[in-house]
């Protein structure tokens, strides 16, 4: 399955005999891939395994060749936070878990709210990043929901999008003035749903919190600015993506509002999609929910923001995924260190390190058989490539011509969670120790392998 | 499980009796068994006979050290446990956060990690964030811990003494009707003893403002089918909750509770929640009255109620100490082979 050297040019590899899934395309069938010079130079059935046209070849037998998985929402950290993450570090966690381009967002020190950043970001990334960066401008400066962002300004200089996220655009009338200015760049607005004066809490509002004794966050906070930003969003004709929604009533209201045309996409994150608010009692398997807490009880490594929700919240979006209503998987990366962590919980970091667990994670609920595999490879690329509407275009598929960003995975190897082996900074994860099902092989940019697993 | 023997000098003329006792920590009730809370109960009845005596020193705990680290004021609690280890003859260093080096920003867990390393055997906490005594327990190797009221979360001993109380005063627990009264949501009080209580065979009613009893029990009795809460009442009304309780557990109210929204004015809340001297008279005339304290007189109980017959507000406060002792006892008190 290694890597094999040929002789023949430089700059072609050849992934043969491998499961292509391209739902771009709507590929699903035993091909090779023969990449040149960066590109995907041809799909065809596959050759006699002779062939020496190609200076590299791959064994993909067994394995699922995708395109690149694109995050539109991770937290590299850098500027200001380089202790939790940096672009080096976060990228490489990045190409590890398949992932060829992730969307940077922008609450960083300073954050991305000026052309001087963006440029910063995508500097960092040029010199030491392995995968492709897409920085996230902030809305307002400062990210303090009062003035809007230079926003034509930050899109020239490579921004795909802008985001106040971690907060929410508070201020109705500033969200809508965000909205309606957008139309000059047609970028989306991705928003953070949390409506503050309903939540300040820790957790879910469900009876875990009610039996810890922690403050909960209502799923109405978020439903509430869903609608809010929905209402907007007609109202305006602006862009809106929501990030990461994890209730399902608010998976109602987008669908009522994209049955009416409107616009909107949103993304789910792989977490959501797979634990429920018991990830909190720290205990992985219970006979019941009643038992008696035991010192593991409190996990701050499942405190995450929005914070992981009920079972019939979990059943829902599992259910919006399959039928497609979902437009993105977006892993929502937030690495942190051990203080941030290992603390009372109340004091705790909201953020759980995902990149490297992202598909692993997901695919358990194709394991279960609740979603096909080529739903789930269609979230995780050409999803987010639409939902990047402009920037997003070549990436997420396999065409022929269009540049070399893919994927092999095996969905069966089964692997056990080590976060002290994270290419990430941040090892926080409620995930250490369990077993997942599904592990990346390779991850090729551009046509070179930037990721081997075996190596 | 190791067998402990209650000490001799605290058991004249009563014959030894061997409590079954497997906990290194205590952190909340839900971890008890009806008979591992006994099996405190009964200890604490013979601990109770040494806080009478003129000389209240056994030497039970000579050689171990105690320490109290209070991340929020009090005093009856740090006080309590201080006597309890004071009186078995243990060593009780206290720590408050003010002097402690959370204030030149050591963490939790690094403060924690110290007073282990000075051989510490008993570690009482008492944090304003629930679960961090969890935190402790998680990471330290050798002391016990002892969680003295986290957060909104659990204040275990707190409601052990309520149960070592009503034991004492009415000869069982099973089949009392509580009535807690007030700020159940924001209470950790409330919390334990609903575990505490209702592991017990009490019947408990949990009465106050809407705003101020948990949401999840406020929708409806629970209904899952094993969940331990499932015959916990909910009653709005103090003046229908009150007539059928053996018990009345009036709790402090916070007065923050009004600046956050949750009750018009102090005002309001005496005249719909306050117990006072003409809502005892609705009640059973054997009713006992409690309180954790501190009491806002005034407010969620009247001063002539707290100070009256039905009061067993101080007798809860020597029964502290008592409890105290008890569970001190069971975590580190001479182990004995069966």
């Amino acid at each position: 399955m290694r890597e094999q050297k040929t002789k023949a040019d430089n700059g072609t590899l050849l992934i043969r005999g491998g499961r292509v899934i391209d739902p771009a395309q709507g590929l699903d069938d035993v091909l090779d891939v023969l990449v040149r010079d960066g590109l995907v130079a041809a799909i065809r059935k596959p050759q006699n395994a002779s062939s020496t046209e190609a200076r590299s070849v791959v064994d993909a037998s067994g394995l699922v060749v995708s395109p690149g998985f694109i995050d539109l929402h991770c937290h590299l950290r850098e500027p200001g936070y380089e202790d939790k993450e940096t672009i080096a570090t976060g990228t490489l966690a990045a190409a590890r878990g398949g992932f060829t381009a992730v969307c940077a967002m922008p609450n960083t020190l300073p954050p991305i709210d000026s052309r001087s950043v963006v440029e910063f970001v995508l500097q960092r990334a040029r010199e030491e990043g392995h995968v492709r960066v897409f920085p996230i401008g902030s809305i307002t400066r400062g990210r303090k929901g009062r003035e809007l962002t230079e926003m034509a300004e930050l899109a020239k200089a490579g921004a795909v999008g802008f985001s106040d996220d971690g907060d929410p655009v508070a201020d109705p009338y500033m969200m809508r003035m965000a909205l309606t200015y957008s139309r000059v760049t047609g970028l989306p607005l991705i928003e953070h749903c949390e409506t503050p004066e309903l939540s300040g809490g820790v957790i879910h509002e469900g009876w875990v919190a009610s039996r810890l004794g922690l403050k909960g966050i209502p799923s109405q906070a978020e439903e509430a600015m869903v609608a809010r930003d929905l209402a907007l969003a007609e109202l305006t004709g602006g862009r809106l993506h929501l990030a990461h929604l994890s209730t399902r009533q608010a998976l109602e209201l987008v669908r009522r509002a994209k049955e009416r045309g409107l616009p909107v996409t949103f993304e789910v994150t792989p977490h959501h999609l797979t634990l429920t608010e018991e990830e909190v009692l720290g205990l992985r398997v219970r006979a019941s929910p009643f038992e008696s807490l035991t010192p593991l009880a409190y996990d701050t490594n499942a405190k995450v923001n929005p914070p992981l929700r009920a079972r019939e919240d979990v059943q829902a979006l599992v259910a919006a995924l399959r039928e497609g209503l979902v437009d993105a998987i977006a892993t929502d990366h937030a690495p942190h260190t051990l203080v941030d962590k290992v603390c009372p919980f109340d004091e705790a970091a909201f953020g759980i390190s995902g990149l490297e667990t992202a598909l692993g994670l997901v695919l358990t609920i194709y394991h279960q058989g609740q979603v096909p595999l080529s739903r789930i490879v269609e979230k995780l690329t050409v999803g987010p490539a639409l939902v990047l509407g402009a920037k997003g275009q070549g990436l997420g598929t396999l065409k022929p011509g269009t540049v070399a960003d893919l994927v092999i995975f095996d969905p069966e190897e089964a692997w056990t969670v080590d976060p002290q082996k994270f290419a990430s900074k941040g090892k926080n994860t409620p995930l250490a120790g369990v077993t997942l099902k599904g592990r990346v092989k390779y991850t090729v940019l551009e046509g070179k392998v930037i990721y081997d697993d075996g190596r | 499980m190791r067998t402990v023997q209650i000490p001799e000098a605290t058991t004249v003329g009563q014959p030894a009796e061997r409590v079954a006792w497997n906990k290194r920590h205590v952190l909340d009730l839900d971890e008890f068994s009806r008979q591992e809370m006994e099996a405190v109960l009964d200890t604490s009845s013979a601990m109770k006979d040494v806080l009478h005596r003129d000389i209240k020193k056994v030497p039970t705990l000579r050689g171990k050290s105690i320490l109290t680290l209070f991340y929020e004021s009090s005093t009856r609690t740090r006080v309590s446990f201080e006597q309890a280890g004071k009186v078995l003859s243990a060593d009780v260093i206290n720590i408050s956060s003010g002097t402690s080096s959370a204030a030149k920003g050591e963490s939790l867990l690094d403060t924690l990690l110290t007073l282990q390393s000075m051989a510490a055997d008993v570690i009482v906490i008492r944090h304003p964030s629930s679960g961090a005594p969890y935190l402790a327990a998680r990471h330290l190797g050798h002391a016990s811990v002892v969680n003295a009221g986290d957060g909104t979360h659990a204040h275990p001993t707190q409601a052990l003494l309520d149960a070592f109380t009503i034991r004492e005063k009415r000869g069982r627990l099973e089949g009392l009707r509580v009535a807690i009264v007030g700020d159940v949501a924001h209470s950790r009080v409330a919390r334990s003893n609903l575990w505490g209580l209702t592991r017990m065979g009490a019947h408990v009613v949990l009465c106050g403002p809407p705003t101020l009893m948990p949401w999840d029990l406020l929708k409806g009795r629970e209904t899952t089918p094993g969940h331990p809460f499932g015959a916990v009442e909910v009653e709005l009304d103090l003046e229908k909750a009150l007539p059928d309780a053996d018990v009345i557990m009036a709790l402090r109210l916070q007065k923050e509770r009004q600046q956050m929204g949750a009750i018009p004015s102090l005002r309001e809340y005496a005249r719909l929640w306050q117990v006072n001297t003409e809502r005892l008279a609705l009640c059973r005339p054997d009713v006992l009255l409690m309180h954790p304290g501190p009491m806002n007189e005034g407010v969620e109980i009247s001063p002539e109620a707290a100070h009256g017959p039905h009061s067993v507000v101080q007798e809860q406060v020597t029964n502290g100490v008592a409890v105290r002792m008890a569970l001190l006892y069971l975590l580190c008190g001479p182990a004995e082979s069966s």
